[in-house]
Protein backbone atom coordinates (compact mmCIF):
# COMPACT_ATOMS: atom_id res chain seq x y z
CA UNK A 1 0.00 0.00 0.00
CA UNK A 2 1.14 3.43 -0.83
CA UNK A 3 -1.04 5.31 1.82
CA UNK A 4 1.54 6.10 3.83
CA UNK A 5 2.58 9.02 1.85
CA UNK A 6 0.94 12.66 2.36
CA UNK A 7 -2.13 13.13 0.45
CA UNK A 8 -0.86 16.67 -0.92
CA UNK A 9 2.07 17.62 -3.21
CA UNK A 10 5.18 18.94 -1.44
CA UNK A 11 4.47 21.98 -3.39
CA UNK A 12 0.97 22.32 -1.00
CA UNK A 13 3.44 21.80 2.13
CA UNK A 14 5.34 24.81 1.15
CA UNK A 15 2.58 26.81 0.19
CA UNK A 16 0.79 25.94 3.40
CA UNK A 17 4.00 26.92 5.40
CA UNK A 18 4.39 30.36 3.35
CA UNK A 19 0.46 31.26 4.27
CA UNK A 20 0.74 29.96 7.80
CA UNK A 21 3.27 32.81 7.82
CA UNK A 22 1.78 35.20 6.06
CA UNK A 23 -1.51 34.81 8.38
CA UNK A 24 0.72 35.29 11.52
CA UNK A 25 2.48 38.42 9.77
CA UNK A 26 -0.88 39.63 8.92
CA UNK A 27 -1.85 39.53 12.66
CA UNK A 28 1.36 40.59 13.95
CA UNK A 29 1.42 44.04 11.98
CA UNK A 30 -2.56 44.67 13.55
CA UNK A 31 -1.11 44.13 17.04
CA UNK A 32 -3.07 40.91 17.42
CA UNK A 33 -2.43 38.33 20.23
CA UNK A 34 -1.64 34.50 19.38
CA UNK A 35 -3.51 32.43 21.98
CA UNK A 36 -3.27 28.92 22.64
CA UNK A 37 -6.86 27.30 23.56
CA UNK A 38 -7.58 23.71 24.35
CA UNK A 39 -8.42 21.50 21.76
CA UNK A 40 -10.23 19.19 24.87
CA UNK A 41 -12.44 20.48 26.46
CA UNK A 42 -14.97 20.20 28.88
CA UNK A 43 -18.26 21.78 27.45
CA UNK A 44 -19.37 21.70 23.76
CA UNK A 45 -21.69 23.53 21.48
CA UNK A 46 -25.68 23.07 21.20
CA UNK A 47 -25.74 23.95 17.71
CA UNK A 48 -27.80 21.20 16.50
CA UNK A 49 -25.94 20.92 12.94
CA UNK A 50 -22.29 20.67 14.78
CA UNK A 51 -22.12 17.53 16.27
CA UNK A 52 -18.57 16.76 18.41
CA UNK A 53 -16.22 14.30 18.64
CA UNK A 54 -16.68 13.36 22.18
CA UNK A 55 -13.42 11.82 24.26
CA UNK A 56 -15.32 10.05 27.44
CA UNK A 57 -13.85 10.45 30.63
CA UNK A 58 -13.09 14.07 29.32
CA UNK A 59 -15.32 15.96 27.56
CA UNK A 60 -14.72 17.01 23.62
CA UNK A 61 -12.88 17.64 20.76
CA UNK A 62 -13.61 21.35 20.58
CA UNK A 63 -15.64 22.11 17.01
CA UNK A 64 -14.15 25.90 17.50
CA UNK A 65 -12.27 27.70 19.51
CA UNK A 66 -15.06 30.34 19.92
CA UNK A 67 -16.27 29.98 24.17
CA UNK A 68 -12.42 30.31 24.94
CA UNK A 69 -11.65 32.46 23.35
CA UNK A 70 -14.61 33.90 24.58
CA UNK A 71 -13.97 33.51 27.84
CA UNK A 72 -10.19 35.05 27.88
CA UNK A 73 -11.51 38.28 26.23
CA UNK A 74 -14.08 38.63 28.83
CA UNK A 75 -11.47 38.08 31.81
CA UNK A 76 -9.58 41.46 30.09
CA UNK A 77 -8.11 39.86 26.98
CA UNK A 78 -7.10 41.73 24.21
CA UNK A 79 -7.90 41.46 20.60
CA UNK A 80 -6.68 37.68 19.39
CA UNK A 81 -6.80 35.15 17.45
CA UNK A 82 -5.92 31.66 17.23
CA UNK A 83 -4.87 29.03 14.37
CA UNK A 84 -5.60 25.24 15.03
CA UNK A 85 -6.95 22.29 14.55
CA UNK A 86 -10.87 21.93 15.23
CA UNK A 87 -12.50 18.52 14.71
CA UNK A 88 -16.15 17.89 13.79
CA UNK A 89 -18.09 14.50 14.01
CA UNK A 90 -19.53 13.22 10.61
CA UNK A 91 -18.55 15.79 8.03
CA UNK A 92 -15.91 14.07 5.39
CA UNK A 93 -16.16 15.03 1.77
CA UNK A 94 -14.79 16.98 -1.13
CA UNK A 95 -15.03 20.39 1.12
CA UNK A 96 -14.95 18.68 4.53
CA UNK A 97 -12.89 16.50 6.64
CA UNK A 98 -13.42 16.03 10.42
CA UNK A 99 -10.29 17.77 11.89
CA UNK A 100 -9.53 20.90 9.46
CA UNK A 101 -7.35 24.32 10.77
CA UNK A 102 -9.86 26.98 12.28
CA UNK A 103 -8.19 30.66 11.58
CA UNK A 104 -10.54 32.22 14.81
CA UNK A 105 -9.91 35.75 15.48
CA UNK A 106 -11.63 38.51 17.76
CA UNK A 107 -11.74 42.39 17.25
CA UNK A 108 -12.62 44.76 20.37
CA UNK A 109 -14.48 47.72 19.33
CA UNK A 110 -15.26 46.32 15.71
CA UNK A 111 -18.51 45.76 14.50
CA UNK A 112 -19.41 43.28 11.31
CA UNK A 113 -18.92 45.65 9.23
CA UNK A 114 -15.31 46.61 10.54
CA UNK A 115 -14.80 43.24 10.73
CA UNK A 116 -15.44 42.17 7.16
CA UNK A 117 -13.26 44.83 5.57
CA UNK A 118 -10.92 43.25 7.48
CA UNK A 119 -11.23 39.54 6.10
CA UNK A 120 -11.23 41.16 2.63
CA UNK A 121 -7.85 42.45 3.77
CA UNK A 122 -6.43 39.22 4.84
CA UNK A 123 -7.71 36.86 1.81
CA UNK A 124 -6.31 39.79 -0.09
CA UNK A 125 -3.34 39.20 1.30
CA UNK A 126 -2.96 35.31 0.67
CA UNK A 127 -5.28 35.23 -2.68
CA UNK A 128 -4.42 38.39 -3.91
CA UNK A 129 -6.44 41.49 -4.38
CA UNK A 130 -10.34 40.75 -6.38
CA UNK A 131 -13.27 43.03 -5.66
CA UNK A 132 -15.79 41.95 -3.13
CA UNK A 133 -19.98 41.88 -4.14
CA UNK A 134 -22.27 41.33 -1.15
CA UNK A 135 -25.55 39.53 -1.48
CA UNK A 136 -28.31 39.17 0.78
CA UNK A 137 -29.41 36.16 2.82
CA UNK A 138 -33.34 36.00 0.94
CA UNK A 139 -31.45 36.91 -2.43
CA UNK A 140 -28.83 33.53 -2.44
CA UNK A 141 -31.72 31.74 -1.60
CA UNK A 142 -33.84 32.95 -4.92
CA UNK A 143 -31.27 31.80 -6.77
CA UNK A 144 -32.07 28.24 -6.32
CA UNK A 145 -33.90 26.02 -9.22
CA UNK A 146 -36.95 24.95 -8.02
CA UNK A 147 -36.33 21.77 -8.48
CA UNK A 148 -33.32 20.40 -5.51
CA UNK A 149 -34.00 16.39 -6.21
CA UNK A 150 -34.69 16.33 -2.69
CA UNK A 151 -38.22 14.85 -1.01
CA UNK A 152 -39.33 14.56 2.67
CA UNK A 153 -37.68 17.57 3.61
CA UNK A 154 -38.86 20.54 6.72
CA UNK A 155 -39.31 23.37 5.78
CA UNK A 156 -35.49 24.42 7.52
CA UNK A 157 -33.94 21.84 5.50
CA UNK A 158 -35.54 22.70 2.57
CA UNK A 159 -34.69 26.40 3.06
CA UNK A 160 -30.97 24.98 4.26
CA UNK A 161 -30.57 23.26 0.90
CA UNK A 162 -31.42 26.14 -1.04
CA UNK A 163 -29.34 28.03 0.56
CA UNK A 164 -26.48 25.36 -0.61
CA UNK A 165 -27.93 25.51 -4.14
CA UNK A 166 -27.97 28.96 -4.75
CA UNK A 167 -24.67 29.65 -3.36
CA UNK A 168 -23.40 27.36 -6.11
CA UNK A 169 -25.34 29.49 -8.42
CA UNK A 170 -23.50 32.50 -7.52
CA UNK A 171 -21.28 34.13 -10.15
CA UNK A 172 -17.49 33.14 -9.27
CA UNK A 173 -15.63 35.96 -6.98
CA UNK A 174 -16.04 36.61 -3.77
CA UNK A 175 -19.39 37.20 -2.03
CA UNK A 176 -20.00 38.67 1.43
CA UNK A 177 -23.49 37.28 2.28
CA UNK A 178 -25.08 39.21 4.80
CA UNK A 179 -28.63 39.65 6.15
CA UNK A 180 -29.40 36.23 7.88
CA UNK A 181 -32.59 35.81 9.14
CA UNK A 182 -33.05 36.19 12.74
CA UNK A 183 -33.27 32.62 13.60
CA UNK A 184 -29.63 32.06 11.88
CA UNK A 185 -28.16 34.67 14.12
CA UNK A 186 -26.05 31.71 15.92
CA UNK A 187 -24.16 34.16 18.38
CA UNK A 188 -24.41 36.96 16.54
CA UNK A 189 -26.33 39.73 17.73
CA UNK A 190 -29.49 41.44 15.70
CA UNK A 191 -29.14 43.99 13.59
CA UNK A 192 -29.84 47.56 15.45
CA UNK A 193 -33.57 48.70 14.25
CA UNK A 194 -33.91 45.45 12.12
CA UNK A 195 -34.64 42.66 14.38
CA UNK A 196 -35.99 40.39 11.91
CA UNK A 197 -32.22 39.94 10.95
CA UNK A 198 -28.69 39.15 12.18
CA UNK A 199 -25.17 41.00 11.95
CA UNK A 200 -23.93 37.36 10.75
CA UNK A 201 -22.10 37.48 7.64
CA UNK A 202 -20.12 34.69 5.61
CA UNK A 203 -17.51 34.75 3.11
CA UNK A 204 -18.27 32.92 0.07
CA UNK A 205 -15.45 32.57 -2.95
CA UNK A 206 -16.33 31.00 -6.00
CA UNK A 207 -18.90 29.05 -4.56
CA UNK A 208 -16.58 28.06 -1.25
CA UNK A 209 -17.81 29.06 1.71
CA UNK A 210 -14.57 30.10 3.58
CA UNK A 211 -15.72 32.50 6.65
CA UNK A 212 -18.66 32.85 9.32
CA UNK A 213 -18.66 36.06 11.23
CA UNK A 214 -20.80 38.31 13.98
CA UNK A 215 -20.95 41.43 15.88
CA UNK A 216 -21.22 39.51 18.84
CA UNK A 217 -23.88 38.71 21.59
CA UNK A 218 -22.56 38.81 24.61
CA UNK A 219 -25.99 38.62 26.65
CA UNK A 220 -26.06 35.86 28.48
CA UNK A 221 -29.96 35.41 29.00
CA UNK A 222 -30.57 35.85 25.23
CA UNK A 223 -27.49 33.42 24.90
CA UNK A 224 -28.75 30.98 27.17
CA UNK A 225 -32.38 31.28 25.51
CA UNK A 226 -30.72 30.37 22.26
CA UNK A 227 -28.91 27.35 23.74
CA UNK A 228 -32.27 26.03 25.16
CA UNK A 229 -34.12 26.26 21.87
CA UNK A 230 -30.61 24.26 20.35
CA UNK A 231 -31.51 21.55 22.78
CA UNK A 232 -34.97 21.70 22.30
CA UNK A 233 -34.33 21.30 18.35
CA UNK A 234 -31.61 18.66 19.33
CA UNK A 235 -34.22 16.61 21.56
CA UNK A 236 -36.79 16.25 18.90
CA UNK A 237 -34.45 15.02 16.38
CA UNK A 238 -33.27 12.74 19.06
CA UNK A 239 -29.63 14.00 18.62
CA UNK A 240 -27.32 14.34 21.77
CA UNK A 241 -28.09 16.96 24.43
CA UNK A 242 -25.23 18.00 25.75
CA UNK A 243 -24.59 19.89 29.43
CA UNK A 244 -24.94 23.93 28.88
CA UNK A 245 -21.35 25.81 29.27
CA UNK A 246 -21.60 26.84 32.44
CA UNK A 247 -18.03 28.63 32.38
CA UNK A 248 -18.92 30.08 29.01
CA UNK A 249 -22.02 31.91 30.59
CA UNK A 250 -20.18 32.64 33.71
CA UNK A 251 -17.98 34.65 31.32
CA UNK A 252 -20.87 36.26 29.49
CA UNK A 253 -22.43 37.40 32.61
CA UNK A 254 -19.05 39.06 33.91
CA UNK A 255 -18.97 41.06 30.43
CA UNK A 256 -18.20 40.32 26.90
CA UNK A 257 -16.56 43.43 25.69
CA UNK A 258 -17.98 45.20 22.28
CA UNK A 259 -16.41 42.97 19.72
CA UNK A 260 -16.87 41.07 15.91
CA UNK A 261 -15.21 37.64 15.35
CA UNK A 262 -15.19 35.39 12.86
CA UNK A 263 -13.63 32.00 11.83
CA UNK A 264 -12.31 31.35 8.40
CA UNK A 265 -11.74 27.44 6.96
CA UNK A 266 -7.82 27.50 6.81
CA UNK A 267 -7.45 24.78 4.73
CA UNK A 268 -10.14 25.64 2.24
CA UNK A 269 -8.29 29.06 2.00
CA UNK A 270 -5.29 26.75 0.92
CA UNK A 271 -7.45 25.15 -1.77
CA UNK A 272 -8.38 28.42 -3.32
CA UNK A 273 -4.44 29.73 -3.67
CA UNK A 274 -3.80 26.17 -4.88
CA UNK A 275 -6.61 26.04 -7.22
CA UNK A 276 -7.49 22.72 -5.93
CA UNK A 277 -10.83 20.82 -6.30
CA UNK A 278 -10.68 18.93 -2.63
CA UNK A 279 -9.18 19.15 0.67
CA UNK A 280 -7.17 16.24 -0.02
CA UNK A 281 -4.90 18.12 -2.36
CA UNK A 282 -4.18 20.73 0.31
CA UNK A 283 -4.63 18.13 3.56
CA UNK A 284 -1.08 15.64 4.33
CA UNK A 285 -2.84 13.14 5.76
CA UNK A 286 -6.59 13.43 5.20
CA UNK A 287 -8.64 11.09 8.02
CA UNK A 288 -8.69 7.82 5.13
CA UNK A 289 -4.58 8.42 5.58
CA UNK A 290 -4.16 10.26 8.69
CA UNK B 1 -32.34 -6.34 4.79
CA UNK B 2 -28.61 -4.54 4.48
CA UNK B 3 -29.37 -1.10 4.17
CA UNK B 4 -26.02 1.46 3.34
CA UNK B 5 -26.14 5.28 5.47
CA UNK B 6 -24.99 8.09 3.49
CA UNK B 7 -21.66 8.02 5.59
CA UNK B 8 -20.94 4.84 3.92
CA UNK B 9 -21.55 5.85 0.54
CA UNK B 10 -19.40 5.42 -1.88
CA UNK B 11 -18.74 4.97 -5.74
CA UNK B 12 -19.30 1.23 -7.07
CA UNK B 13 -22.19 0.85 -3.75
CA UNK B 14 -25.26 -1.17 -5.21
CA UNK B 15 -28.04 0.28 -3.96
CA UNK B 16 -32.18 0.22 -4.26
CA UNK B 17 -33.70 3.66 -5.29
CA UNK B 18 -37.26 3.93 -6.19
CA UNK B 19 -37.45 0.31 -6.94
CA UNK B 20 -34.71 0.38 -8.91
CA UNK B 21 -30.96 -1.00 -8.97
CA UNK B 22 -28.48 1.52 -8.79
CA UNK B 23 -24.69 1.91 -8.80
CA UNK B 24 -23.40 4.95 -7.03
CA UNK B 25 -20.94 7.12 -9.20
CA UNK B 26 -20.48 9.96 -6.96
CA UNK B 27 -20.90 11.18 -3.20
CA UNK B 28 -20.97 14.80 -2.26
CA UNK B 29 -21.26 16.19 1.59
CA UNK B 30 -22.84 19.72 1.24
CA UNK B 31 -23.69 21.43 4.82
CA UNK B 32 -24.60 25.37 4.11
CA UNK B 33 -23.69 27.79 6.20
CA UNK B 34 -24.47 25.89 9.94
CA UNK B 35 -27.26 24.73 8.63
CA UNK B 36 -28.50 20.59 7.86
CA UNK B 37 -25.80 18.32 6.11
CA UNK B 38 -26.67 16.66 2.72
CA UNK B 39 -25.04 14.44 0.28
CA UNK B 40 -25.49 15.31 -3.22
CA UNK B 41 -25.52 11.43 -4.88
CA UNK B 42 -25.29 10.49 -8.79
CA UNK B 43 -25.93 6.83 -9.74
CA UNK B 44 -26.59 4.94 -12.73
CA UNK B 45 -29.63 3.23 -12.91
CA UNK B 46 -28.44 -0.24 -13.50
CA UNK B 47 -31.41 -1.45 -15.50
CA UNK B 48 -31.76 1.70 -17.91
CA UNK B 49 -27.94 2.88 -17.82
CA UNK B 50 -29.61 6.62 -16.71
CA UNK B 51 -27.83 8.52 -14.54
CA UNK B 52 -30.19 9.98 -11.48
CA UNK B 53 -29.14 12.85 -9.07
CA UNK B 54 -30.23 12.80 -5.81
CA UNK B 55 -29.99 14.84 -2.33
CA UNK B 56 -30.45 12.91 0.67
CA UNK B 57 -30.13 14.65 4.26
CA UNK B 58 -26.45 13.03 5.76
CA UNK B 59 -27.60 10.17 7.93
CA UNK B 60 -30.30 8.72 5.49
CA UNK B 61 -30.09 5.31 4.38
CA UNK B 62 -30.93 3.26 1.28
CA UNK B 63 -31.45 -0.63 1.01
CA UNK B 64 -28.30 -2.10 -0.44
CA UNK B 65 -29.18 -3.99 -3.56
CA UNK B 66 -28.20 -7.68 -3.85
CA UNK B 67 -26.48 -7.17 -7.76
CA UNK B 68 -23.50 -8.81 -8.68
CA UNK B 69 -21.10 -9.21 -11.64
CA UNK B 70 -20.46 -12.78 -12.63
CA UNK B 71 -18.49 -13.95 -15.96
CA UNK B 72 -20.93 -16.18 -18.26
CA UNK B 73 -20.40 -17.19 -21.88
CA UNK B 74 -22.84 -16.81 -24.02
CA UNK B 75 -24.49 -20.36 -25.51
CA UNK B 76 -27.43 -19.12 -27.94
CA UNK B 77 -30.76 -16.65 -28.23
CA UNK B 78 -34.29 -18.95 -28.86
CA UNK B 79 -35.38 -15.51 -30.45
CA UNK B 80 -36.67 -13.99 -27.18
CA UNK B 81 -34.50 -14.61 -24.76
CA UNK B 82 -30.58 -15.10 -25.01
CA UNK B 83 -28.84 -18.14 -22.91
CA UNK B 84 -25.62 -17.53 -20.70
CA UNK B 85 -24.06 -20.37 -18.47
CA UNK B 86 -21.67 -20.01 -15.36
CA UNK B 87 -18.23 -20.82 -15.70
CA UNK B 88 -17.84 -22.25 -12.26
CA UNK B 89 -18.18 -25.87 -13.66
CA UNK B 90 -21.69 -25.45 -12.49
CA UNK B 91 -23.06 -25.20 -16.10
CA UNK B 92 -26.49 -23.05 -14.15
CA UNK B 93 -28.14 -20.79 -17.13
CA UNK B 94 -29.82 -17.51 -16.86
CA UNK B 95 -31.98 -16.35 -20.04
CA UNK B 96 -31.29 -12.44 -19.96
CA UNK B 97 -34.35 -10.67 -21.68
CA UNK B 98 -33.96 -8.32 -25.29
CA UNK B 99 -33.76 -5.26 -22.67
CA UNK B 100 -30.92 -6.77 -20.55
CA UNK B 101 -28.49 -7.65 -23.36
CA UNK B 102 -29.44 -4.23 -25.37
CA UNK B 103 -25.66 -2.96 -24.91
CA UNK B 104 -24.12 -6.02 -25.81
CA UNK B 105 -25.99 -7.17 -28.64
CA UNK B 106 -23.80 -6.05 -31.46
CA UNK B 107 -21.71 -8.18 -29.69
CA UNK B 108 -22.84 -11.83 -29.06
CA UNK B 109 -20.91 -14.52 -29.89
CA UNK B 110 -21.12 -17.83 -28.67
CA UNK B 111 -18.55 -19.29 -26.30
CA UNK B 112 -17.73 -16.03 -25.84
CA UNK B 113 -17.12 -14.62 -21.91
CA UNK B 114 -19.16 -12.12 -21.00
CA UNK B 115 -19.97 -9.95 -17.78
CA UNK B 116 -23.68 -10.86 -16.31
CA UNK B 117 -25.04 -8.40 -13.72
CA UNK B 118 -27.78 -10.24 -11.72
CA UNK B 119 -30.13 -8.57 -9.44
CA UNK B 120 -31.71 -11.12 -7.62
CA UNK B 121 -30.22 -13.58 -9.58
CA UNK B 122 -31.53 -12.19 -12.86
CA UNK B 123 -30.13 -10.68 -15.41
CA UNK B 124 -30.55 -6.90 -15.68
CA UNK B 125 -27.49 -6.33 -18.00
CA UNK B 126 -24.68 -7.51 -20.42
CA UNK B 127 -21.59 -6.39 -20.45
CA UNK B 128 -19.07 -7.58 -23.77
CA UNK B 129 -15.14 -7.88 -23.36
CA UNK B 130 -13.22 -4.62 -24.04
CA UNK B 131 -11.93 -6.80 -27.10
CA UNK B 132 -13.53 -9.22 -29.12
CA UNK B 133 -11.50 -10.95 -32.58
CA UNK B 134 -14.68 -11.14 -34.74
CA UNK B 135 -15.01 -12.27 -38.37
CA UNK B 136 -15.95 -9.62 -41.79
CA UNK B 137 -19.27 -11.03 -43.31
CA UNK B 138 -19.62 -7.87 -45.63
CA UNK B 139 -17.59 -4.93 -46.90
CA UNK B 140 -16.88 -3.84 -50.05
CA UNK B 141 -13.73 -4.37 -52.37
CA UNK B 142 -10.67 -2.94 -51.15
CA UNK B 143 -8.31 -1.62 -52.87
CA UNK B 144 -5.17 -4.13 -52.87
CA UNK B 145 -2.02 -2.96 -52.30
CA UNK B 146 -3.05 0.55 -50.92
CA UNK B 147 -2.02 0.17 -47.47
CA UNK B 148 -0.12 2.98 -46.26
CA UNK B 149 -3.01 5.66 -46.79
CA UNK B 150 -5.51 6.72 -44.80
CA UNK B 151 -9.11 6.20 -45.49
CA UNK B 152 -11.43 3.30 -44.35
CA UNK B 153 -14.83 1.75 -45.16
CA UNK B 154 -17.87 0.13 -43.24
CA UNK B 155 -17.98 -3.48 -42.63
CA UNK B 156 -20.32 -5.86 -40.67
CA UNK B 157 -18.58 -8.58 -38.68
CA UNK B 158 -20.20 -11.88 -37.67
CA UNK B 159 -22.29 -10.47 -34.68
CA UNK B 160 -23.73 -7.87 -36.65
CA UNK B 161 -21.66 -4.81 -35.17
CA UNK B 162 -20.54 -2.58 -38.17
CA UNK B 163 -17.26 -0.55 -37.15
CA UNK B 164 -14.83 1.52 -39.94
CA UNK B 165 -11.94 -0.91 -41.34
CA UNK B 166 -8.79 0.15 -42.77
CA UNK B 167 -9.94 -0.14 -46.91
CA UNK B 168 -7.36 -3.38 -47.30
CA UNK B 169 -9.87 -5.40 -44.76
CA UNK B 170 -11.78 -8.19 -46.96
CA UNK B 171 -14.78 -10.95 -46.09
CA UNK B 172 -13.42 -13.78 -44.37
CA UNK B 173 -11.15 -11.51 -42.62
CA UNK B 174 -10.79 -12.13 -38.92
CA UNK B 175 -10.73 -8.66 -36.95
CA UNK B 176 -9.59 -7.55 -33.17
CA UNK B 177 -12.16 -4.79 -31.91
CA UNK B 178 -12.80 -2.87 -29.25
CA UNK B 179 -16.15 -3.18 -28.22
CA UNK B 180 -16.34 0.31 -26.10
CA UNK B 181 -15.36 2.23 -28.58
CA UNK B 182 -16.37 0.44 -31.57
CA UNK B 183 -13.13 0.71 -33.53
CA UNK B 184 -10.86 -1.71 -35.46
CA UNK B 185 -7.75 -2.39 -33.92
CA UNK B 186 -5.44 -5.11 -36.02
CA UNK B 187 -5.94 -8.22 -37.90
CA UNK B 188 -5.81 -11.03 -35.54
CA UNK B 189 -3.80 -13.20 -35.95
CA UNK B 190 -4.21 -16.84 -36.89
Amino acid sequence: MDDWRPACSLEALAVRGEVLRTVREFFHARGVLEVQTPVLASATVTEPAVEAIEVPGYGYLQTSPEYLQKRLLAAGAPSLYQLGPVFRAGEAGRRHNPEFTMLEWYRLGFDDAALMAEVAELVDAVLGPAPYGSVGYAEVVERAPADLGADGLTPRERLDLRFAAGLDALPPGRWFVVDFPADQAALARLRPGRPDLAARFELVVDGLELANGYWELGDPAALEARFREDLAVRRRRGQREPALDRRFLAAMAAGLPDCAGVALGFDRLLMLRLGAESLAEVLPFPIDRA
Amino acid sequence: MASYSTNEFKAGLKVLLEGDPCAILENEFVKPGKGQAFNRVKFRNLITGRVWERTFKSGESLPAADVMDLDMQYLYTDGEHYHFMKTDGSYEQVAASEAAVAEAKDWLKEEEIYQVTLWNDDPISVTPPNFLELEVVETDPGIRGDTAQGGSKPATLSTGAVVKVPLFIEIGDKLRVDTRTREYVSRAKG
